[in-house]
């Protein structure tokens, strides 16, 4: 019996991957949040960043700047893709069209007639090589004050890099939303029409926003892989709605809101992990290791559920921009 | 009592619908906009004169706001073509009309509740270089005319008394107030020409004196006004010329003072009342009701007294048009 698994849970606050969770929320605050636009499928624009960086960088060796752009690229030819047929119709249209183009992302790369490029239903292994490469660190591994929390140079690296990004991504969408281009954004939000009438292009606006949200997107999904294989079902709708829970939890119109709840989803699952285990190990649940996992996120669910009821706005969010009403 | 633009300053020839003007500001042309089987709109010719303040009224669902629509570009027509500064604007999008100088207004309020009301004013304003993308990164840029704007909306909050409210969000002012901001917001850009859709609609009595003589302001300023009301006294009162519709077509146009005893404007608005008894005083009292007009109210009442039927008090006239009438929180999201 040890105390490890809160350390765990601490270690979550650095974690490449509630990083990359965290971004891709930030990109969807800047849709929903920001903007009013329903994107249900985030997970596909995840997964077009983490597959043009794979593939470019694995199969094609491309430098690690070129992977970099080509999945900017990629989210940003998905997004006008999805945006440019539906923007001017209906909200819903948007939605429904982005549920579905995530789902034919991750079952497209799958097929075998692809799988030369997309390495099929096993994904792509070692999209991290060049990342690596260029990592300044000295070879080692570094502790946190004597903490259990001990990582190699590579795991230092895509930390330093994914919360990096975080934090530009945060600075971005303060610089924008203090401005008259947010002022343009939070209006179409409010009412698309009262804003076509004071003479704003709303369409190019709703494209702009949709296409920057889209590229955090993107560079989520490369932050998601470098620490790990690219696997196509780690994109599914699931994962969208993930991340429409942490943004839900920090705030749904905020800077900081995502960064927030990325870490509470992130280190709720992992200290409930561990208090479940702890629970089993000494006999007291009557539960087998492998109901844990399920469980996990029925707590999460049952916390959104209290959030909604007690703190509708989110912990960020003002009662203005509330979005269950 | 404001100064009235002469008719003869308006036009010179034999006043009929579609009539020529001196100095038009927008001509329609065979617009007309169908729903399925309904024709909405079939305006044959109309022409809106430069400088003065015109009313387009008619019964609930002659096709105004419809009119009104596609004449900004918030919907395309079946047929049909118009001008405004002698420029086309078929197939103009909405925000290209507003910011070649045709601004509108909603019947229904859209002022953008989570926003303050400050917020609101600077939105409406044009050539914020900060609304690009990559310019609005870098505050210095914007920042000065940003100023600029903000004085521009204070001035306005104030004309409109609305300045004390400028940090409150817009959600909690009252339905009138809203009003007033949507006005003074599309005020920002410094219009040619203003489209007001049912400006009285919802508004507190209290406020209809001051609103009045905001529209008569904006004249005074030189623009050019078109208005939708309900309000027989409002458009006695202000509009210089009155253009009726009923069933999607223009039935009868002329300074308000003819326009009201106009047979087919009777006409337009008895037809409105199918399911009314017109063979009964009550019915036609109904009808007057509707009208507003003083000439056929007059004409009902004296029947009615003579009759003995008890004439309801027609002291404050707010808009019969309940239908269509905003109330206090209708924008509820
Ligand atoms: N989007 C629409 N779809 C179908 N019918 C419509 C639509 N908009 C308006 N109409 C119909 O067109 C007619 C004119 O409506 P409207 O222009 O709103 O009248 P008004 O503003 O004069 O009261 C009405 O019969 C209305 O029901
Ligand atoms: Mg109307």
């Amino acid at each position: 019996m040890n105390g490890n698994f809160i350390w765990l849970a601490i270690g979550q606050i650095f974690d490449p991957t509630v990083a990359a969770y965290a971004l891709a929320t930030i990109g969807l605050v800047i849709h929903f949040g920001f903007t009013g636009l329903l994107n249900f499928g985030q997970a596909g624009f995840m997964a077009v960043g983490g597959y043009c960086f794979a593939i470019t960088s694995v199969i094609y060796d491309w430098p690690l700047w070129g992977s970099f752009l080509a999945a900017i690229a990629g989210a940003t030819v998905f997004a006008l893709i999805l945006g440019i047929p539906t923007l001017r119709l209906r909200a819903d249209y948007l939605s429904i069209v982005t549920i579905a183009a995530a789902e034919i992302i991750r079952l497209s790369v799958k097929t075998p007639e692809f799988s030369e490029v997309t390495g099929g239903s096993e994904g792509i292994n070692g999209a991290a090589k060049a990342f690596n490469a260029i990592n300044p660190l000295p070879e080692g591994r570094f502790g946190i004050m004597g903490t259990p929390l001990v990582y190699n140079q590579d795991q230092w690296w895509i930390r330093i890099v994914g919360w990096g990004l975080v934090a530009l991504a945060c600075l971005l969408v303060f610089l924008l939303m203090r401005s008259p281009w947010g002022r343009v954004i939070m209006g179409i939000r409010e009412d698309e029409d009262a804003v076509r009438s004071l003479g704003k292009n709303v369409f190019s606006y709703k494209i702009q926003a949709l296409i920057l949200g889209g590229v955090l997107g993107g560079l989520a999904g490369v932050v998601f892989i470098l620490p790990r294989s690219l696997q196509p079902d780690n994109y599914g709708t699931q994962l969208t709605f993930f991340l429409y829970t942490i943004m839900l939890l920090g705030g749904a119109a905020t800077v900081f809101g995502p960064v927030v709840g990325s870490i509470i989803f992130w280190v709720t699952l992992s200290l409930t992990d561990g208090l479940l285990s702890l629970g089993i190990e000494a006999g007291v649940l009557p539960l087998t290791t492998t109901q844990t996992g399920p469980i996990r996120f029925i707590i999460v669910g049952v916390a959104l559920m209290l959030l909604v009821i007690f703190r509708p706005q989110g912990i960020f969010g003002k009662k203005k921009d509330l979005h269950f009403a | 009592m404001p100064e009235k633009t002469l008719v003869s300053d308006i036009t010179d020839d034999v006043i009929v619908p579609g009539v020529k003007k001196k100095d038009p500001i927008v001509v329609a042309h065979a617009v007309s906009r169908r729903f399925g089987g309904l024709t909405a709109v079939d305006v044959a010719h109309l022409e809106i004169p430069r400088g003065s303040i015109t009313a387009l009224i008619g019964p609930n669902g002659a096709g105004k706001t419809t009119f009104f629509n596609l004449l900004t570009g918030f919907d395309k027509p079946n047929t049909g073509n118009w001008t405004f500064k002698g420029k086309s604007l078929a197939g103009v999008p909405a925000f290209k009309v507003s910011r070649m100088g045709m601004v509108r207004t909603f019947q229904l309020t859209k002022a953008l509740s989570g926003m303050t009301v400050l917020e609101n004013m600077r939105l409406g304003a044009t050539k914020q270089g900060g609304e690009n993308i990559f310019v609005s990164l870098f505050k210095p840029l914007w920042k000065a005319k940003e100023d600029e704007i903000t004085e521009r909306a204070m001035q306005l909050l104030a004309k409109f008394k609305l300045d004390t409210k400028k940090d409150d969000y817009a959600s909690s002012l009252s339905g009138g107030q809203k009003k007033l901001l949507e006005m003074a917001r599309a005020l920002m850009s410094s219009p040619e020409l203003v489209m007001l859709d049912e400006p009285m609609a919802g508004v507190n009595p209290a406020l209809t004196q001051s609103l009045l003589g905001h529209i008569v302001n904006l004249k005074d300023e030189g623009m050019t006004v078109l208005f939708v009301e309900h309000d027989m006294h409002m458009v006695n009162t202000i509009a210089d010329w009155v253009v009726v519709m009923a069933e999607g077509k223009v039935v009868a146009e002329g300074p308000p003072s003819t326009v009201m005893s106009d047979p087919a404007v009777i006409d337009a608005y008895l037809g409105a009342h199918h399911a009314t008894d017109l063979g009964t005083i009550e019915g036609q009292l109904e009808v007057a009701e509707d009208m507003e007009s003083d000439l056929v109210r007059s004409e009902v009442e004296h029947d009615a007294e003579a009759a003995g039927i008890a004439v309801p008090s027609h002291e404050p006239s707010p808009s019969t048009d309940a239908a269509s009438t905003p109330v206090d929180g209708e924008e509820k999201k």
